[in-house]
């Protein structure tokens, strides 16, 4: 453990991740690469999911596992590095618009970005 | 996992919900929603334990009794399981009347008070084991003087809707614990209130929208009525276009929408948000077919409303 703050306490804790989660949510809906990944999916159950990816990206309590990931996304077919990266770049964008700096953004593209060959199944 | 019901034992898959094993099995369970949400399956376990999942959708008195959801419970243990009859009230019908070509009116009395917050739905049940979810249409004020309102839509052949539109007044029947989180939040009442719904999805809104007003709702109230035909559009609470002022000052502006004019609600819903001088405190409230809720709760959310202020009930029909 560690005592330096995360981001996630310091953006607010859960509170924030609520309103960060829809943000990042809208974001991905409105991407037409992305949004057909989501349109059958129940939104209360996606919206679940996209707030522990957050929370895990922002070094919150982390309940988020690689098993997870590899399950979640192991029926969807089609997925490549550029939808990857179109996700990390909306949550930076989304991060951006909540007033997060340009050093915290990069580390948690960074932790986003680590999870890439569970969510590619590869 | 073992479940014994009826008498006879079941063997549960892994995995499997209550509802699920039984139908395997070939015992089919009134069901409709298969999401918690409609209460239709309501069982109650004599001995063991059901699991978590089938009770966190119960009221904390029901589930602290025993009663558990087939569809969510997914059982920890063996259980023996019951059908639970003793949860509804016994009725009679009041009387009843058409509202329109496919909708009908029944108004209920049950024989003990039945608590709820107007735009909350019960299960109806009848003799035959035939249980299926309607909505109140009308206040508990108003269901204490006419009984308890619900609007059907008949479908041919329907178990439960052909029935009642075929009972007369004194006909016995069953009516179900309340339950919903479609209903009026007081502590706000200036925020714009968007309440839009489908078929009979129309009928605990207005009821909604009527509960706000008695307590003293003073921000802009607009019903939102949708049909696929015209012909649909059937007649429940004010005229299209009216504007019913209440002593409060707040005013509930009454649309109607039709899908085969090219009319989309999910649209109609999502413009009537964007109008809002005050969109950030609005709240939602969405009632009807499960594709048109969707589809109204995404464009809603889409166009900048959180999910935290939009309540919205499916209607599912029952298999």
């Amino acid at each position: 453990m560690t005592t330096e703050t995360t981001l996630f306490d310091r953006l607010g804790g859960p509170t924030a991740i609520n309103t960060a989660t829809e943000l990042f949510y809208r974001k991905v809906l409105a991407d037409p690469l992305l949004s057909p990944y989501f349109d059958d999916v129940d939104m209360d159950h996606q919206i679940a999911k996209q707030a522990a990816f957050l929370t895990m990206a922002l070094g919150g309590p982390n309940r988020y596992s690689h098993r997870d990931l590899r399950t979640a996304h192991a029926g969807l077919a089609g997925l490549t590095d550029t939808h990857v990266d179109r996700v990390i770049s909306h949550l930076a964008q989304t991060l951006r618009e909540l007033g997060v700096g340009e050093t915290d953004i990069a580390a948690v593209g960074a932790v986003a970005a680590s999870v890439r060959d569970d969510v590619l199944n590869r | 996992m073992l479940l014994t019901f009826g008498g006879r034992g079941y063997e549960l898959r892994a995995g499997e919900s209550v509802l699920e094993g039984l139908a395997r099995h070939g015992v089919g369970l009134p069901a409709a929603c298969r999401a918690g949400v409609c209460h239709s399956c309501l069982l109650r376990a004599e001995s063991g334990d059901p699991g978590e999942a089938g009770r966190d959708r119960l009221k904390a008195t029901l589930a602290a009794s025993g009663y558990f959801l087939a569809c969510l419970a997914r059982p920890v243990t063996d259980v023996t399981v019951t059908t639970a009859a003793d949860v509804f009230t016994p009725a009679e019908l009041l009387r009843r009347e058409r509202l329109g070509a496919d909708v009908l009116a029944v108004w209920l009395r049950p024989r003990q008070p039945v608590p709820f917050r107007a735009g909350q739905h019960v299960t109806l049940s009848r003799g035959g084991g035939v249980i299926r979810p309607y909505s109140i249409a009308n206040r508990p004020a108003e269901a204490a003087s006419a009984g308890l309102e619900l609007h059907v839509r008949v479908y041919p052949g329907g178990a439960m809707s052909s029935w009642l539109a075929a009972a007369r007044p004194g006909a016995g029947l069953g009516v179900g614990v309340p339950t919903g989180e479609c209903f009026y939040l007081p502590g706000d009442p200036a925020a714009p209130l968007l309440l839009a719904g489908t078929g009979t999805g129309i009928a605990p809104l207005a009821a909604i929208a009527r509960d706000a007003l008695a307590q003293g709702h003073r921000g802009p109230v607009v019903v939102i009525q949708g049909a696929a035909e015209p012909g649909r559009l059937y007649r429940c609470g004010q005229p299209p276009g009216s504007h019913a002022r209440h002593e409060g000052g707040s005013a509930v502006r009454w649309r109607q929408c039709v899908r085969s004019r090219g009319e989309d609600i999910a649209d109609v819903v999502t413009a009537e948000y964007a109008s809002l001088a005050e969109p950030a405190a609005a709240r939602a409230y969405l009632c009807g077919g499960a594709g048109s809720v969707a589809r109204m709760r995404r464009a809603l959310f889409m166009a900048g409303m959180s999910l935290r202020s939009i309540q919205a009930d499916e209607f599912t029909p029952a298999s």
